[in-house]
């Protein structure tokens, strides 16, 4: 390869402390989690204030690592390749492979590490209440601390193997968490139902690596001078043009499994609603930017793997779409049916990972990473949210029917900070929801796919529904059960996820008491994260023009051809020089000489029309589901407790939304008053026929379609697919059973002659 | 000499060991034999290192040698223990495996 | 050459002869002294191969502690010392098609393979330090995997056989 000398072209890249050692960001809790282990049950707060004091300082390391990389990105000349902080050492040896281990931060990676390290510093902060007093306390707050570490380890990661360490780190922790109280069997049945599903997707990750590494292997050391585990050297292995198309194919499906299966995309997202059964801090910490996140980072860290292997950007659209539009709706339809406010909020992250699967595999790179981190903190919210109300106004029962409704009054910091980040999560215009999700549905229009744009617009719709439902039944309406302080004594054979047994103290002090609102451990998280859910979108404001787009500075690989030449000698760093990013042509066609780490992406421009469609579809979900939720559960009050107290209790927004029943029983005094009159009688028959007719047939049929898709695909389909298997292997278990003797002499004798009857098989084959 | 010729020792040497684990009843006699196993295997390791001239097959071979020190030993472990229980160490009388 | 041949002949004699009254003489104790002469016999091969540090770790280990091991093994789980009936499974005669199969194998392959093939006569020898080089230098990692798999067998071994 030629040596370009263009150094008038290339600045220098700054660098700093924070960013040569980034390292240690997930090094700090890990060794946390051991002082915990060996130290916490002895230290006054039982071992909390080390993971807080890890996790402030995983922060603060992030923050740094992200401040310089932002100076290190301004560094560089327009269009120059910002390269990745490198550091390896190495970690093993045998034979003649060497393998390394070490970090590679970028923007994707610093974007990851400042919301991980931010989203487990609150819930430590917020678990020191929430689990006050717990059993098994100090444990929590090790596995905790560790599976942020490994989370972090993971997002680090320079090459695939401390990538699998850290995703592994993270399967085993959630299962711990998850399964934390496990003397319930509901719990920890999640548990295993968690780690097994995500399991099935693991062997993807293990066979997806190795097939990269067999097939890169050659090429990254000759090019690069790295193994064949290195992300950047496959990165720049798949953009190449060198590679297969069938085991670049083969590898991304593998790897796409895996993703699958952590991200709870369709068909293997049945585990996520059911890990709600782990305390709720842990909910927040998995479900928003931890766990179910690693699979869509696993697919944008990879990207230029997946962009060749399942051909992004081609015409007809792709696996990972499919998958993505797939989940948004399914998991958007299922929101409704339920009643647990975990479980909405569950199938909510479902689909809005659905979302950023669906802008990763249109090619929406960007607007996806940037999904991610809208998305961590507006859900963190909601799920705090939600722990706030168990934890104070409910009765530790996440029953939103039974348990809660009108809550606004009692509990004002949960309540705007939870419209705040529903607002976001909707994707309504300030909140950082809009830029993100607006940006993702945008691109993936833009990129020729119209009719998945259609899905993300008809799931933005749906999202607004379910969300609006959830918040009406929760802080609008009227109190029930445990929100209206009574105080019930067979509550707790009710919930599954009831943590009474667990944490009763503090509980005690309200008991006969009302709804209350949170202490300040809850709550100031909760506000910090409302305001990040209020303003994390002007990051990459699209709408204010170019000037507002930070975050595709800061994170968007530049998509410029490197120079390669080789280190003279060792220790030496490679001499990198570009071109200018007008002849880039990474990702459309093969580069003669030199590599690139990234595929060229466009993006779309922002147009308000399109925005405000999308608005208009989001308010008229709002809006539907408004007053879908006042037909439905207050009308059936009505029946239940009578006129004069719902009157007092609905609040404002009620009047819209009593507005039919106003006009019932206008229509039924002009009915009493003009007896029979044949106009009035048309009138009520319009309003009792039509106009009722047309919201309960709304309501029914999106109940109806709802409950059938969660009863039909959901549990059986799905589960019965799971469930077929099963018994065809136990048929099949059936017909060899004599052979399960139990004798070991004969499985001996069964497996020798096996295996040389294969092995003859083979000889005779081959000769 | 040729290479076949401790290849076919060693062959000969697994086909027996084999044998025994198939046919003996005694948990003793079964760990026995495979020792005659590992054996086989550790013969073709230092003939192949011999073959080619370099010394991995003789490394392979000590780690060989080490595990099945540790085998021998937790092998052990577990027929004592079985002993104890059952006052037995036939194997097919074990079969609490039988599906 | 020729001694070396006549040598080894004599060597896989003993030890096929003994490898066989191991795997079906009737008193255990005679197996384990049986396996003593085969596992001598493996000795003197590695010699012959050239691989004298091999041979004294198995003179050392084979011979001397794990024999130990399985007399402690023999005397601690029978009562009597001596002949005794019941050694094999009542389907001991699967064994033999099972072990003439394997072994049919595994020679049709090695047959194909190296047919006629000698070993190097003018080899230099493997000397102890290129193994120690080897064992210290790229096999590091699974060396001290070994040195964990030994102490958990320790642990293990005591775990299991002690009484309470």
């Amino acid at each position: 390869m030629s040596v370009v000398a263009a150094s008038e072209v290339l600045n220098p890249l700054s660098s700093g402390w924070f960013l040569e050692n980034s390292w240690l960001i997930p090094i700090i809790p890990a060794v946390g989690f051991a002082l915990i282990i060996f130290f916490g049950k002895r230290l006054p707060m039982k071992g909390s204030e080390i993971g807080v004091i890890s996790m402030v300082a995983s922060l603060g390391m992030s923050a740094g690592s992200a401040y310089q990389w932002i100076q290190r990105v301004g560094s560089a000349a327009e269009g120059q390749f910002v390269e990745p902080v490198i550091r390896t050492w190495n970690w093993w040896q045998i034979g003649g492979v060497n393998l390394t281990i070490g970090q590679s931060i970028d923007g994707l990676a610093v974007t990851i590490l400042v919301v991980v390290a931010f989203i487990s510093t609150l819930v430590q902060l917020y678990s020191i209440e929430y689990l006050h007093g717990d059993r098994r306390y100090t444990h929590f707050f090790a596995a905790l601390t560790l599976f942020s570490a490994g989370m972090l380890a993971m997002v680090i990661a320079e090459d695939m193997i401390l990538f699998i360490l850290g995703w592994e780190i993270m399967g085993l922790c959630s299962f711990m968490l998850i399964g934390h109280w496990w003397e319930e069997g509901a719990n920890s049945r999640a548990a295993l139902k968690a780690f097994f599903t995500v399991r099935t997707g693991d062997m993807g990750l293990l066979v997806g690596v190795a097939i990269l590494y067999f097939a890169s292997n050659e090429w990254t050391t000759e090019n690069l001078g790295v193994s064949g585990f290195s992300i950047n050297g496959i990165s720049a292995w798949a953009l190449s043009g060198e590679p297969n198309s069938t085991v670049i194919l083969m590898a991304s499906i593998a790897l796409f499994i895996a993703a699958i299966g952590k991200s709870g995309q369709f068909p293997l997202h049945t585990w996520l609603p059911d890990a709600m059964a782990g305390p709720t801090p842990v909910s927040s910490l998995l479900h928003s930017s931890t766990m179910v996140v690693a699979g869509v980072f696993l697919v944008a860290r990879l990207y230029p793997v997946f962009f060749e292997g399942f051909d992004i950007l081609g015409a007809g659209g792709n696996l990972i779409m499919v998958i993505g539009a797939i989940t948004i709706v399914i998991a958007a339809a299922l929101a409704f049916v339920q009643a647990d406010i975990k479980k909405v909020l569950a199938y909510s992250t479902v689909s809005q990972l659905g979302y950023m699967m669906l802008g990763l595999g249109a090619g929406a790179w960007l607007p996806a990473v940037f999904h991610i981190f809208t998305h961590a903190f507006f859900k963190a919210c909601l799920f705090l949210g939600a722990g706030s109300i168990s934890h104070s106004a409910s009765h530790h029962s996440f029953d939103m029917r039974k348990d809660m409704g009108g809550l606004r009054k009692y509990m004002p910091i949960t309540f705007t900070t939870w419209v705040i980040s529903t607002l976001a999560l909707c994707g309504v215009f300030p909140f950082s929801g809009f830029f993100s999700k607006d940006e993702i549905i945008d691109n993936v229009g833009n990129n020729g796919y119209t009719m998945f744009m259609v899905i993300g617009l008809v799931g933005a719709f749906l999202t607004a529904a379910y969300m609006t439902r959830a918040t009406y039944l929760t802080f609008f309406g009227e109190a029930r059960g445990a929100a209206a302080g009574q105080h019930e004594t067979e509550h707790a054979s009710d919930h599954g996820h009831d943590d009474h047994g667990h944490d009763d103290h503090g509980h005690d002090a309200h008991d006969g008491h009302g709804p209350r609102e949170s202490g300040p451990l809850i709550t100031i998280p909760l506000m910090i994260l409302a305001v990040l859910a209020l303003s994390s979108g002007f990051l990459n404001a699209t709408p204010f023009g170019k000037s507002w787009e930070k975050l595709k500075d800061w994170v968007e690989p530049r998509a410029a051809v490197v120079m390669e030449v080789h280190a003279s000698g060792p220790g030496e760093s490679r001499i990198r020089a570009e071109e200018g990013h007008h002849s880039s042509p990474c990702g459309s066609e093969t580069p003669k000489e030199g590599v690139c780490f990234a595929p060229q992406l466009e993006h779309a421009k922002f147009k308000w029309s399109k925005a405000l469609l999308s608005l208009a579809i989001v308010f008229a979900g709002i809006a539907l589901s408004w007053l879908l939720s006042v037909a439905l559960y207050t009308k059936k009050n009505a029946k239940l407790v009578g006129l004069t107290s719902r009157n007092k209790v609905l609040g404002a927004g009620y009047r819209l939304l009593a507005n039919k029943y106003y006009l019932d029983a206008l229509y039924e005094q002009v009915i009493v008053r003009s007896v029979a009159g044949p106009i009035s009688r048309a009138a009520y028959w319009f309003n009792q026929n039509i106009l009722d007719g047309v919201l309960h047939g709304v309501s029914r049929t999106t109940r109806s379609v709802s409950s059938w898709t969660y009863r039909n695909i959901d549990q059986r389909v799905v589960d019965e697919a799971v469930n077929a298997s099963g018994r065809a292997t136990k048929g099949a278990g059936g017909v060899v059973q004599p052979v399960q003797s139990g004798k070991v002499s004969q499985y001996g004798a069964l497996l020798f002659a096996a295996a040389s009857v294969v092995a003859l098989v083979l000889v005779i084959v081959n000769t | 000499m040729l290479v076949n010729q401790f290849l076919i020792l060693a062959a000969i040497l697994f086909a027996i060991g084999v044998y025994g684990v198939v046919a003996r009843r005694n948990a003793v006699l079964v760990l026995m034999s495979i020792e005659l196993i590992l054996n086989a295997v550790n013969l073709n390791l230092v003939a192949f290192a011999m073959r080619s001239g370099s010394a991995d097959g003789h490394t392979f071979a000590l780690y060989v040698i080490a595990v099945a020190a540790a085998e021998v030993g937790v092998g052990l472990g577990l027929v004592l223990l079985i002993f104890r229980n059952r006052r037995t160490i036939a194997l097919d009388e074990l079969s609490e495996m039988k599906g | 050459m020729v001694a070396q041949n006549i040598g080894f002949g004599i060597i896989a004699l003993m030890m096929v002869v003994g490898a066989l009254r191991v795997v079906t003489t009737t008193n255990v104790v005679h197996a384990a002294l049986w396996l003593v002469v085969v596992l001598s016999g493996g000795a003197a091969q590695y010699v012959l191969l050239g691989a004298e540090f091999i041979a004294i770790t198995q003179v050392l280990v084979y011979v001397g502690a794990v024999m130990v091991l399985f007399l402690f093994g023999i005397m601690l789980t029978r009562t009597r010392i001596g002949r005794e009936g019941g050694l094999n499974n009542p389907h001991w005669k699967w064994g033999i098609p099972v072990a003439l199969l394997t072994l049919a194998a595994t020679v049709l392959t090695l047959v194909s393979s190296f047919g006629g093939e000698k070993l190097p006569e003018d080899a230099a020898p493997i000397s102890t330090q290129a193994v120690s080089d080897q064992i210290f230098g790229p096999y590091l990692l699974p060396f001290w995997a070994l040195s964990f798999v030994l102490l958990a067998a320790v642990i293990g071994a005591i775990v299991l056989a002690r009484k309470d």
